[in-house]
């Protein structure tokens, strides 16, 4: 089994270059330093402990100059495209004990604080993507410039099971502000959204903005007039105590009601922030070395580490052909015009450049999906997320029609239905009558059988499943359906539009709900099982809260719709047995039309469930009813239950594909290691099934 | 109604900068720098300089290098533009004429001005010789030897200027050495006193193996180069020769730019006057001897504009080598060390980018025009591979005599 991702791995080395620089008006040398792993811009620089050394004894050796009065200011600045894109992940998550991890924290301490004594301004030059700890070491500075393109400033530690511990959760409060520093370091690294150089700047992230096109000259000018007092940049005073504990009281409040202790980073990190205002640096810092070694010796930093490669390795697609035969894609079809569709033309004529034609059965519903593809395109060009030219381009390029015959030239055909069967058969039985026969057809169904879809084709072989998750813009999950007969033309081709189409493809066997809708359909199931068996709705709403997930169960099925669950639980009752639990008081809740939450108390809090969805439910309550930590327990278990009956089918081919698929398809924490990381740490996988899913070590602190 | 015709106009130097120059070596000063990236730092540098010109007024954006590809192709004066940020509406294009494709970009602005096309536009050359070896891919006509249309090595620039001693036995290389010497120390006399720097736009220098720099200062000059050094040099392009290293500009990588404008423009948008244009010449040669092309051209030049050499009181002749610009003296009668030529030095010792060395004569004939301004005309000069020379004749705008544009009456002309 394959753990490159926290198999440790010898450092890419970052070094520490220093040279001097004559500054203009007078304004004395400034020492340059400059990180560079050596290796081009598809490697960025990042900062493991021998790269964190080179830093300390550049800048050691450059103090001794400023100590000698040679240097009057000292600057850092990184190679094409990046300052430094942080720690290097994959040695912290390795690191074997805490005494190395606390180490891991002082020495980039110990580097950083060079620059506060350095008895000279510092600067840093921020001329590409800084994060982490890149975004820190530019922190520690006393100034900072930014090139306008830079793209990606951030401080993703939170969203890593860390905290940024080398400096920024006691600076970036104090120099930004209480309440931006919050976003900075617990909201925007949740959305996973950096800043651009123009917001950060706006924020007091950094101080000045200029042009790439001479950005280190004019950084260097800057610095000049700086140290000459020219520029003088106002600091902001602290934000006054109240002001502070308020807005670290309402993020708590935040946290417990999104993630609610699932894991300890972003508590952690507001815990840091909470006291940044009165502590000393010193003893701030040593909150954060402290801090940083009790997370890397945790399991949801571990797992947070695989999961981050997982996803970065999702891009070669484990199990995918050779990319060779791929069919090339000149027009695509879609069967349908209905929400699907019309975003899965939006987004094929967006990505994939090519002409899409749109069929429906009447005009009225083929207008209806134009109008859909129209409304995104028009919400893209107004925000300006896309230029008028482009979105005219892909209006142009998206045809609707009832006429069949129009699939003729396509050679890629998706269809996106209603699931049903039989209707999905005969739908590729008449395509099969205008397309030619090297065609591929793919099939965009949730849960049903693509083999028994191309069954009684002429050519099953070029069926694929291509089944993506809504909204199709935004996800970024493809499972690649393998069905029986599936030719490997038709699986690569699959494969090489996922890829162009910008998603991660995961392949998979044609087993009922695949992946992601098996595990949250089972998961849906078992929890309205409980409220069947007694279990009062609020308790199974809230059961799952120790997980971190997306959203409450119940909101799950109001996004899905509940008919549509219901639709694809029964269906997966049907198929997989009575794992998957028949629910009367969710089928009366479908036939009424019942909605089952309330809405959120404000926007980005959870949706309840309704209490009042009780009395559909009509089942015993003496006896089996559960507790919160019961109903989780019964989740747990039916997911590790299917889990070893997924991997036994060969659904895919490593626990792994399951984590990827739950983390990109079903939005599950980095914490949790999608899946079965957690099932193995909480012992699920070991007392249900007999054995880890991973190795010890893969994705948690090892046992000793 | 009559055709329009065009409203000539006099032209004007506004200002000029150049990036400090770099050995055209492997371990040069801009090994790991783009030939279009020099340019658009002086680019950007003349926009900084003059606030008061809104970028979407420029007209036009001429840049020459002699070897356009790579780097230095896809039509210069656009990417240059595109690069540093010029509006899209301001267009561009590339122009050669070898040494003096700089100067050629700049009179082929200042005619468009003078013909009223343009207002106001940017003029420069750039080349990196280290990427871009003179004669690199080149693939010259086989009819020019077979049918003896030239000399076979008059593709060879030292061989020319060795060609330029046979042809006056006058130049001897003692007179050349003696050039040499004198060429490195008025340039490191022009540095000490601060009359190099503030023409430097300086530019950030990638190394990956050391990290960033920057370059403030030409890399090429030899301070403290005597006359019985250069005597003991070897003569590499003829056994027994006169012509070498001392003598020769060195190979380098270099750009220079500079802002024109029509007279009424620069009054208009606040532009300083730095030099007026007087008037241009080009004028081919045998090309063998390709360093005496400055002597027609100037010929030329001096009589269209109603001048003789008399008039002229500060030269920047270009110093591709020191035979070419003795040749140059002896023909107009000018001494060899006179005061009025090359004041900072030459290309002997700050180096030659060959289609940038146009730019940096303005530029500093320009500032020597405000040092002096008891100096009414100035000209910039300079030969050209295969047989050609260029002049301009320029105005000092410093002069008592100098009518300056008045904006009540119109151009003077």
């Amino acid at each position: 089994m394959s753990t490159t991702t926290t198999e440790a791995r010898a450092e890419r080395v970052t070094h520490a270059h220093a040279r001097d620089v004559q500054l203009p008006d007078g304004a004395g040398t400034l020492a340059l330093v400059t990180l560079d792993n050596g290796l081009d811009h598809t490697k960025p620089s990042t900062l493991g402990p021998l790269g964190i050394a080179s830093l300390f004894e550049t800048l050691t050796a450059v103090r001794g100059r400023v100590e000698a009065g040679e240097i009057s200011a000292v600057a850092v600045t990184g190679k094409p495209y990046f300052l430094a894109a942080g720690a290097d992940l994959s040695l912290i998550g390795s690191i074997p004990d805490r005494s190395v991890a606390l180490e891991l924290g002082r020495n980039g301490h110990a580097a950083y604080e060079l620059l506060h004594s350095m008895g000279v301004p510092t600067f840093a030059f921020v001329n590409g993507i800084a994060l982490g700890g890149g975004l820190e070491l530019a922190l520690n500075c006393d100034y900072r410039t930014v090139a306008s393109d830079v793209r990606a400033l951030a401080l993703p530690e939170t969203g890593l099971g860390l905290v940024p511990g080398w400096g920024g959760a006691y600076i970036v409060p104090r120099l930004v502000g209480i309440e931006k520093a919050l976003e900075v370091i617990l909201t925007r690294p949740a959305a996973n959204k950096p800043y651009a150089a123009a917001e950060a700047a706006s924020i007091g992230l950094v101080d000045l903005v200029l042009d790439p096109s001479d950005f280190l000259e004019e950084s260097i000018r800057w610095a000049a007039r700086v140290l000459t007092g020219a520029v003088v940049v106002e600091r902001r005073p602290l934000d006054p105590a109240p002001l502070w504990d308020g807005a670290v009281a309402i993020a708590r409040q935040r946290l417990d009601a999104v993630i609610n202790g699932s894991r300890p980073a972003p508590y952690r990190a507001l815990d840091l922030v909470a006291a940044a205002r009165d502590a000393s640096r010193v003893d701030a810092f040593a909150a954060e070395d402290e801090a940083l070694a009790d997370l890397i010796m945790s399991d949801e930093m571990r797992a947070s580490i695989y999961a981050f490669g997982l996803v970065s390795g999702g891009k070669k697609p484990v199990g995918a052909p050779d990319r060779s035969l791929a069919q090339p894609v000149t027009r695509v079809g879609i069967v349908g015009a209905g929400l699907m569709a019309a975003q899965i033309a939006t987004l094929f004529a967006q990505r994939l450049g090519v002409p899409v034609v749109m069929r429906d059965l009447d005009q009225e519903r083929v207008d209806k999906g134009l109008a859909a593809v129209k409304a995104t395109v028009d919400r893209l060009t107004s925000t300006g997320r896309m230029s008028q030219a482009t979105g005219s381009r892909l209006l142009g390029s998206i045809h609707g029609t009832t006429d069949l015959a129009e699939f003729a030239s396509c050679d890629l055909v998706i269809e996106a239905v209603t699931e049903i069967l039989d209707l999905k058969k005969r739908v590729f039985a008449e395509l099969e009558t205008v397309i030619s026969p090297t065609a591929i057809l793919a099939t965009n169904t949730s849960a049903l059988s693509v083999s028994a879809m191309a069954a009684d084709l002429q050519h099953p072989e070029r069926v694929v499943g291509l089944h993506f998750f809504n909204p199709v813009a935004a996800m970024p999950l493809v499972e690649v359906v393998q069905a029986e007969h599936t030719s490997l033309e038709a699986l690569a081709t699959g494969f090489a539009v996922a890829a162009k189409l910008r998603k991660t493809a995961v392949l998979v066997a044609d087993r009922p709900g695949f992946v992601v809708n098996r595990l949250l359909v089972l998961l849906l199931g078992v929890i309205v099982d409980a409220v069947e068996h007694g279990t009062p709705v609020e308790v199974a709403d809230r059961a799952l809260r120790p997980l971190g997930l997306p959203m409450p169960p119940f909101e799950l099925f109001d996004l899905v719709g509940p008919a549509v669950g219901l639709h694809v639980l029964t269906s997966l009752r049907e198929e997989l047995g009575d794992r998957f639990p028949r629910s009367p008081g969710l089928e009366k809740l479908v036939a009424d039309g019942t909605r089952v939450v309330l809405p959120a108390p404000a926007k980005g809090l959870p949706k309840p469930v309704d209490p009042a969805i009780q009395s559909a439910f009509t089942g015993p309550s003496e006896g089996t009813a559960l507790d919160e930590a019961g109903v989780l327990d019964s989740v747990l278990s039916a997911l590790t239950v299917e889990v070893g009956h997924m991997l036994e089918e060969g659904v895919v081919s490593t626990p792994q594909q399951i984590d990827l698929c739950m983390i990109l398809g079903a939005g599950w924490g980095f914490h949790l290691g999608g899946l079965t990381p957690y099932l193995d740490r909480t012992g699920y996988s070991e007392r249900i099934l007999g054995h880890r899913l991973l190795p010890d070590g893969a994705a948690n602190v090892p046992a000793v | 109604m009559p055709t329009p015709s065009p409203r000539v106009r006099r032209v004007v130097f506004v200002d000029g900068v150049r990036t400090p120059f770099g050995r055209a070596r492997k371990d040069g000063l801009y090994a790991n720098t783009r030939a279009d990236d020099l340019s658009v730092k002086t680019i950007r540098e003349l926009l900084r300089r003059h606030p008061s010109l809104p970028p979407e007024r420029i007209d036009e954006v001429a840049i020459a290098a002699t070897t356009q590809q790579g780097d230095q192709g896809l039509t210069l004066g656009r990417t240059v533009g595109v690069l540093a940020g010029l509006p899209r509406s301001v267009p561009g294009y590339a122009i050669d004429r070898m040494c003096a494709g700089g100067m050629t970009a700049v009179t082929n602005i200042a005619a468009a001005i003078g013909v009223g096309a343009q207002d106001v536009a940017l003029a420069g050359g750039v080349e990196h010789m280290g990427r871009h070896p003179m004669g690199f891919d080149a693939d010259p006509n086989p009819r020019f030897l077979s049918e003896r249309l030239v000399e076979n090595d008059a593709l060879n620039m030292g061989v020319t200027a060795e060609n330029l001693h046979d042809t006056f036995p006058a130049l001897t290389r003692e007179r050349a050495d003696a050039y040499g010497a004198a060429s490195q120390a008025k340039y490191a006399a022009a540095l000490a006193a601060g009359k190099i720097d503030p023409d430097l736009v300086p530019v950030a220098l990638r190394d990956p193996e050391n990290g960033w720099g920057l370059a403030t200062a030409d890399e090429p000059p030899r301070p403290g180069t005597t006359v019985e050094a250069i005597g003991k040099l070897a003569t590499p392009f003829r056994a027994g020769g006169r012509v070498t290293a001392g003598t020769a500009a060195p190979l380098t990588d270099g750009a220079a730019s500079c802002l024109l404008a029509a007279e009424e423009t620069a009054d208009e948008l606040g532009l300083p006057t730095r030099m007026r244009m007087v008037s241009f010449a080009y004028a081919g040669v045998e090309p063998s001897i390709m360093g005496i092309g400055p002597v027609p051209a100037t010929t030329k030049a001096l009589q269209r504009a109603g001048l003789t050499i008399e008039d002229i009181g500060l030269f920047e002749i270009n110093e591709a080598f020191a035979v070419q610009v003795l040749s140059f003296l002896d023909a107009f009668g000018i001494a060899d060390d006179d005061p009025r030529v090359n004041q900072y030095g030459g290309a002997i010792a700050v180096g030659h980018p060959l289609a940038s060395s146009g730019v940096r004569l303005m530029t500093q004939l320009a500032r020597q025009f405000a040092e002096q301004p008891e100096v009414r005309y100035g000209l910039t000069t300079m030969c050209v591979g295969l047989g050609q020379g260029g002049t301009v004749i320029w105005e000092n705008p410093n002069h008592p005599d100098y009518e300056s544009f008045d904006a009540s009456e119109g151009s003077a002309l």
